[in-house]
């Protein structure tokens, strides 16, 4: 049991470092309504940009910078497959991702790049949950850094720019009606949801002191498990957009307290991301089977383009 | 106000499905025209308002909205001078915002959508005001979100959307055809006033020959991608169905087989 209560704060840390990726997410997953898998590479951009930033003598703030354009950049690249050249956004980001993998390692120089935590200022750290000054502490500064871009976001998507994003995520046509360009706003929503995918995953470089060329794989996967159990969990508290936020955020904090749990309960770890694959994939099903077997109402919002 | 030359659009060209849908058609509508646009299934209507609102590219001719060439213009640059009400009430609004909300994205339409505020305090006395005119209780309800609101409800909303910023030009695909008998009397009935009051140049296709006669001041019929018959003023008001259906058979030289046409006499 000891040995669960202390592992517990770093899940908690690394629960709301996910937050952050999780809140990319969201974005593209529910307001633009595109899966973006882009955010698998893009989160070892990231990190592989923080750290070499780093190593190479930039502070972390530089560094951090550096890791949000190298992500906005990824983003940028899938709107561009998607909108510009007409590939599926699914698709596009599956490019992307595959593209990022050779990118990353070419950023690194190899498959991984190690930080000391004592020769180089971070931010954040393993060593940073116990026994360190209150504000320094990682769970006190990523949860501050949180805040942060709940609050940005939420300026955000109230501006004129923000509302057509969300107008075209939710009904394209409509918003073409409008004179809303829905190419440019599908293209600026996948960049800033992969700059933040990619500052979650410089937090998680320096968290655990080292980038790793498979540090992204299955992102998308935790991603949207937090979103799922935030919205279940907080989705009928939670209706103003900064709460719902908050919410995905939680719903990361969630996930990774489970996941230690499961682990301390003994579970073959290898098996992890097939628990993590299905608990999803149940959950992904809901509103299907939901409409199917308990529908009165179901109905959903025509989305298809029809000419006639 | 509206200039179509000799546009064609052809569809799934050389496959089997290549369906000819415009052409070489031909349309002039002026300042304050109020044409309704009748036809059977296929005729070409519904593409023909995509032709002019830039939802695809045409395969050839030109398009001018108040003189100006829009025919290279991409949609959403077309929608600055175009206010339109779909067919489909779910496709006029977006669900899961606002009523205030999908007001505000209507009165910017045309213009940069900068970092300032997507709604202004002061815009929303504008909306309710607005909103009043439909009588639906809408004005209480500014910050529901539209999804909840019925078909009608939506169709209204989407037709106050599409005059908010007075229009050149308006396109209604069958903006009733969805809705039930006493909504769509309501929903045209506010048609009627904001196009009379704004004064509006207004392209309107309905599978409702009554309609199509009663309204406007010039009618349009379509046939296999081309207008087949216009008429315009008295000669317009003169009207009656049985004389459509004649003039139909007339111009096509086939009967006018259409179960919804005949159902609307």
């Amino acid at each position: 049991m000891m040995s669960l209560m202390n592992a517990l704060p770093g899940a908690v840390a690394q629960g709301l470092i996910w937050g952050i990726m999780a809140i990319g997410v969201y974005l593209t997953f529910r307001i633009l309504d595109i899966a973006d898998l882009t955010v698998d590479g893009s989160l070892g951009t990231g990190g592989a940009v923080c750290i070499m930033l780093m190593l190479t003598g930039h502070s972390v703030w530089v560094s951090m910078a550096g890791a949000i354009l190298a992500g906005m950049a990824a983003g940028f690249a899938t709107g561009i497959l998607h909108t510009f050249m007409g590939i599926p956004a699914i698709l596009a980001g599956i490019l992307t991702q595959l593209g990022l993998y050779s990118i990353n390692l070419k950023i690194m120089g190899k498959a991984n790049q190690a930080i000391n935590v004592d020769k180089y200022d971070l931010l954040v750290s393993l060593r940073f949950i116990r026994n360190v000054a209150f504000h320094k502490n990682t769970i006190f500064v990523v949860a501050v850094m949180i805040v942060l871009v709940i609050a940005i976001l939420y300026w955000f998507f109230g501006t004129e720019l923000g509302c057509s994003l969300r107008a075209t995520g939710c009904n394209d046509k409509m918003a073409r009606a409008q004179g809303i360009n829905t190419d440019f706003c599908r293209v600026l929503g996948l960049m800033v949801s992969n700059g933040l995918v990619a500052l979650a995953g410089a937090l998680l470089t320096q968290y655990q002191g080292f980038a790793d060329i498979n540090m992204g794989r299955g992102a998308i996967v935790i991603g949207l498990a937090a979103v799922i159990i935030g919205e279940a969990i907080f989705g009928r508290i939670f209706r103003n957009f900064g709460f719902r936020l908050l919410g995905v955020v939680f719903g990361s904090i969630i996930y990774y307290l489970v996941l230690q749990i499961v682990i301390w309960m003994g579970i073959d770890t290898d098996l992890l991301k097939l628990l993590s694959a299905v608990v999803v994939a149940i959950f992904l099903a809901i509103p299907t089977w939901k409409g199917r077997y308990f529908s009165t109402t179901g109905k959903k919002g025509v989305r298809c383009d029809v000419r006639g | 106000m509206l200039e179509v030359k000799n546009i064609s659009k052809t569809f799934n060209q050389g496959t089997v499905n290549e369906k000819k849908a415009l052409k070489n058609l031909s349309l002039t509508l002026h300042d304050g025209d109020f044409v309704t646009v009748i036809g059977g299934n296929g005729a070409g209507k519904s593409t023909l308002l995509n032709a002019v609102a830039g939802v695809w590219p045409v395969d050839a001719g030109q398009i001018l909205i108040g003189g100006k060439d829009v025919t290279k213009l991409p949609e959403y640059k077309r929608a600055a001078f175009l206010g339109r009400v779909f067919q489909d009430p779910m496709n006029g609004t977006a669900a899961t915002m606002g009523i205030e909300e999908n007001l505000a994205l209507a009165l910017r339409r045309g213009k940069s959508r900068t970092l300032k505020a997507g709604i202004k305090n002061s815009e929303r006395d504008l909306y309710s005001a607005w909103l009043k005119r439909l009588s639906l209780g809408l004005e209480e309800r500014l910050t529901s979100k539209v999804g909840l609101l019925s078909g009608g409800q939506r169709q209204a909303l989407t037709l106050l959307m599409a005059t908010l910023q007075r229009p050149q030009l308006l396109l209604l695909d069958e903006h009733t055809a969805a809705l039930d008998p006493k909504t769509a009397k309501k929903v045209l009935d506010l048609t009627a006033e904001i196009v009379e009051e704004q004064k509006l140049t207004t392209l309107m296709i309905t599978h409702n020959m009554k309609d199509a006669i009663q309204m406007g001041n010039r009618l349009i019929m379509m046939h296999e991608g081309n207008v087949i018959y216009d008429v315009a003023g008295e000669e317009k008001k003169k009207l009656t169905v049985e004389d459509l259906l004649h003039k139909f058979e007339e111009a096509s030289g086939e009967e006018f087989a259409n179960d919804r046409m005949i159902l609307a006499k």
